[in-house]
C-alpha cells in the first residue's frame, strides 16, 4: 500500500523488556507511519500492553531504541514522554475518581501557568485568564464528546462505556502527535464503540494524529486500523493491511489454536 | 459573679488560641494528606521542629547562673516574627529532606517513616541536652508585644495574633488548592501513574505538597512554643503532636480548609472537657486514670468518624477548581 511515504513518527528496533525470565517483549522492530491508525493485536500475554509501557516510559527498556520523531525516547519516563507529544491511555481504563469530569480534563493541558504555586498566589491575573481558556477547551471537548450533562460528576461514578469516552477527551486536551490507545474498545457497548471508532478516526483527518491502538475486538481493529501488527510470546508475527493479517495462516494459527483453520 | 464570668471568658480565650494553633497544623495535614494524599504520620515532627526553631531564635542566650541549669545551642534574641519564619524555613528544608528520603514510598511506608522520623527528632531533642535544655526543655520564652497590655490579658493579644496567621495560611491555601497547582496534587492523591500520563512529575508535587504543609505546621509550633512560653520534648508525643491532629482533619472534612478549622475547633473542645465530664461519670477510684480515658477517646472517635461519616463534617467539594 502507500506505506513509508513519510518517515516514520515512531520507530522501534530490537526493544526487549524482560521480567525475571520472561521475556514479555522479545527483541521487536516496527515503524509506525504518521497520520495513520496501526493497530497492534496478539493474544493474551502477546507483550502488547508492557510494550506500551516501554513507549510510554512507564517501563525502562532492557536494550534496544525507541525513536519519536527522530528523537530517542527510551530513557524518558512517562511524564517526559508527555510533553514530546505522546500520550497514552491504560487497558483497564483510569480516571481521577474523586475529581469531576472536567477536572479530568482540565488537568491535562501541559505547562500550565497556573501549576507553579506563586504564579497562583502572586499572578492570579494571569492564571485566571489561562484557566478560563482551558475550562472553555474543557466544555468543547465534553460537548463533542456528548459527556457534557456529566461535566460536574464525578469520574469514577461513569460507566465503563462513558470512561472510555472521558480517556479520550483527555487525549484530546492533550494536544498529542501520537496516542497509544491500549483497548478503547473494552467495555463499551456496540453504539458507543462506533462512536469511538468515528472520532478516533476524525482524530487523525481532521486533527493530523498518529494514533497506535491495541485492540481485543477484532471488529474495531480491522475496521480503523491499517497497517495491523501482529504480536505473539513477545516477537512480531506478522504486519500487513487488515487483509494481508486476516489471511495469514500464522496469524490464524496463534488465535484459532494451531489447527490452521 | 464577675470574676466568674471573668474566669469563664479567659478560659474560652485561652481555648480559643490552642484551637486556632491546631487549626493551622490541622490545614497542613490537609495539604499533605487531603490535597496530596500523602500519609503523614509524624506531624509531630513539624510541631516539635518549628517550636524549637523558633524558641532557639528569639530567646536570649543564658547568663550567669542560669547558664549554669539552662543549656541551649544558641540563642538570638530575634523577633517574634523572625522566630515564625525561620520556624517555618527550617521545617521546609527537613520536609524536603525527608521528602528526597521517603517520598518514592507507597503509602503504608510513608506513614511508617514519617512516625519513625517524627519519634526520633523528639528523642533527639530529649537526650541532646546541649541543644534545648533536654527533657527540662526551654522556659520563659518572650512573647510578642507582651508590655501592651496587664499580663492578665495578654491571651486577648495573642488570640488575635493567631487568628491572623490562620487567616492569612486559610487564604493562601484555598488559592493554592484551588488553582492548577491544586488540581495537580489531587490528581497524584486520586491516580499517581495518570498523573505521570499526564505529564505532571509526581515527585516534585509531592515534595512541594510535603515543603508547604510542613512550613505551616512549623507555623503552628512556633505560634504554640510562644503561648505556652514553655516547651519541653513530651509536649511532641505521638498523641498530641499527630493523631489528635489526624482526628480534627478527619472530623471536620479532609480535603476542605473550613473543615480542617472546624474539627480543630471541635476536637479541642471535647479534649478539653472530656476531663470534666469523665470525672463525672466515672467511679472515685478511677478518677486518676481519667486523663487516659480520654486517649481512649479520641481513639474512638477517629473510629467512628471513620466508619459513620469517611468524608467528615464538611467534607471535599465535588468542583474544587475555582480560580
Amino acid at each position: 500500500m502507500n506505506r513509508n511515504i513519510d518517515s516514520p513518527i515512531l520507530s522501534l528496533r530490537d526493544v526487549q523488556k524482560y521480567f525475571g525470565g520472561i521475556k514479555a517483549v522479545d527483541g521487536i522492530s516496527f515503524d509506525v507511519a504518521p497520520q495513520r491508525i496501526t493497530g497492534l493485536i496478539g493474544p493474551n500475554g502477546a507483550g502488547k500492553t508492557t510494550l506500551f509501557n516501554v513507549i510510554s516510559g512507564l517501563y525502562r527498556l532492557d536494550s534496544g531504541e525507541i525513536s519519536f520523531e527522530g528523537e530517542r525516547i527510551d530513557s524518558l519516563s512517562l511524564n517526559q514522554t508527555f510533553h514530546k507529544g505522546l500520550c497514552r491511555t491504560f487497558q483497564i481504563s483510569r480516571e481521577l475518581k474523586l475529581m469531576t469530569v472536567l477536572e479530568n480534563l482540565m488537568l491535562v493541558p501541559p505547562n500550565q501557568e497556573g501549576e507553579k504555586l506563586w504564579r497562583a498566589w502572586f499572578f492570579p491575573r494571569l492564571v485566571k485568564k489561562q484557566e478560563s481558556e482551558i475550562r472553555e477547551k474543557a466544555l468543547d471537548n465534553l460537548r463533542s464528546i456528548g459527556l457534557i450533562h456529566l461535566k460536574d460528576e464525578y469520574a469514577g461514578n461513569l460507566s465503563g462505556g462513558q470512561k472510555r469516552l472521558l480517556e479520550l477527551a483527555r487525549t484530546m486536551m492533550a494536544g498529542p502527535e501520537l496516542i497509544l490507545f491500549d483497548e478503547p474498545g473494552a467495555g463499551v457497548n456496540p453504539s458507543e464503540r462506533n462512536t469511538l471508532a468515528d472520532r478516533i478516526r476524525q482524530l487523525v483527518s481532521e486533527q493530523g494524529i498518529t494514533v497506535l491502538l491495541i485492540g481485543h475486538e477484532m471488529e474495531l481493529v480491522m475496521d480503523v486500523c491499517d497497517p495491523i501488527i501482529v504480536m505473539d510470546r513477545g516477537k512480531k508475527l506478522a504486519e500487513g493491511t487488515p487483509e494481508e493479517v486476516r489471511s495469514d495462516p500464522r496469524v490464524l494459527e496463534v488465535y484459532l489454536g494451531g489447527s490452521g483453520a | 459573679m464577675g470574676t466568674a464570668i471573668g474566669g469563664i471568658i479567659s478560659f474560652l480565650v485561652s481555648f480559643a488560641v490552642m484551637a486556632s494553633i491546631y487549626a493551622i497544623f490541622s490545614m497542613g495535614l490537609n495539604v499533605h494528606w487531603g490535597h496530596t494524599g500523602l500519609l503523614n504520620f509524624g506531624v509531630a515532627a513539624f510541631f516539635a521542629l518549628g517550636a524549637y526553631t523558633s524558641a532557639l531564635v528569639t530567646s536570649p542566650m543564658p547568663t550567669g547562673v542560669l547558664a549554669n541549669y539552662v543549656k541551649q545551642a544558641f540563642g538570638l534574641n530575634a523577633p517574634f516574627l523572625v522566630g515564625v519564619l525561620a520556624a517555618a524555613i527550617v521545617c521546609g528544608l527537613i520536609a524536603v529532606l525527608m521528602g528526597l528520603l521517603t517520598l518514592r514510598l507507597s503509602e503504608g511506608y510513608l506513614a511508617i517513616s514519617t512516625l519513625g522520623i517524627a519519634e526520633s527528632i523528639r528523642i533527639f531533642f530529649n537526650n541532646e541536652r546541649w541543644l534545648a535544655n533536654g527533657p527540662q526543655g526551654l522556659v520563659g520564652l518572650p512573647q510578642p508585644l507582651h508590655g501592651l497590655v496587664p499580663p492578665a490579658h495578654y491571651n486577648y493579644i495573642y488570640l488575635l495574633i493567631v487568628l491572623a496567621f490562620m487567616a492569612l495560611i486559610y487564604l493562601a491555601l484555598e488559592r493554592g488548592i484551588r488553582s492548577p497547582w491544586g488540581r495537580v496534587l489531587r490528581a497524584v492523591r486520586e491516580d499517581e501513574v495518570m498523573a505521570g500520563a499526564d505529564g505532571k512529575s509526581v515527585f516534585l508535587f509531592k515534595l512541594q505538597s510535603l515543603a508547604l504543609g510542613a512550613m505551616i505546621m512549623g507555623i503552628g509550633g512556633a505560634l504554640y512554643a510562644h503561648f505556652s512560653a514553655a516547651i519541653q520534648p513530651s509536649v511532641f508525643e505521638p498523641l498530641f503532636g499527630t493523631f489528635i491532629i489526624w482526628a480534627m482533619l478527619t472530623l471536620g472534612g479532609t480535603g476542605n480548609n473550613k473543615g480542617a478549622i472546624l474539627g480543630a475547633f471541635i476536637v479541642w473542645a471535647l479534649w478539653s472537657w472530656s476531663t470534666f465530664l469523665i470525672l463525672k461519670i466515672v467511679p472515685p477510684a478511677f478518677a486518676t486514670r481519667a486523663p487516659f480515658i480520654r486517649y481512649v477517646f479520641i481513639g474512638l472517635l477517629l473510629v467512628i468518624i471513620l466508619i459513620k461519616r469517611p468524608r467528615g463534617i464538611i467534607g471535599e467539594e465535588r468542583q474544587v477548581s475555582k480560580f
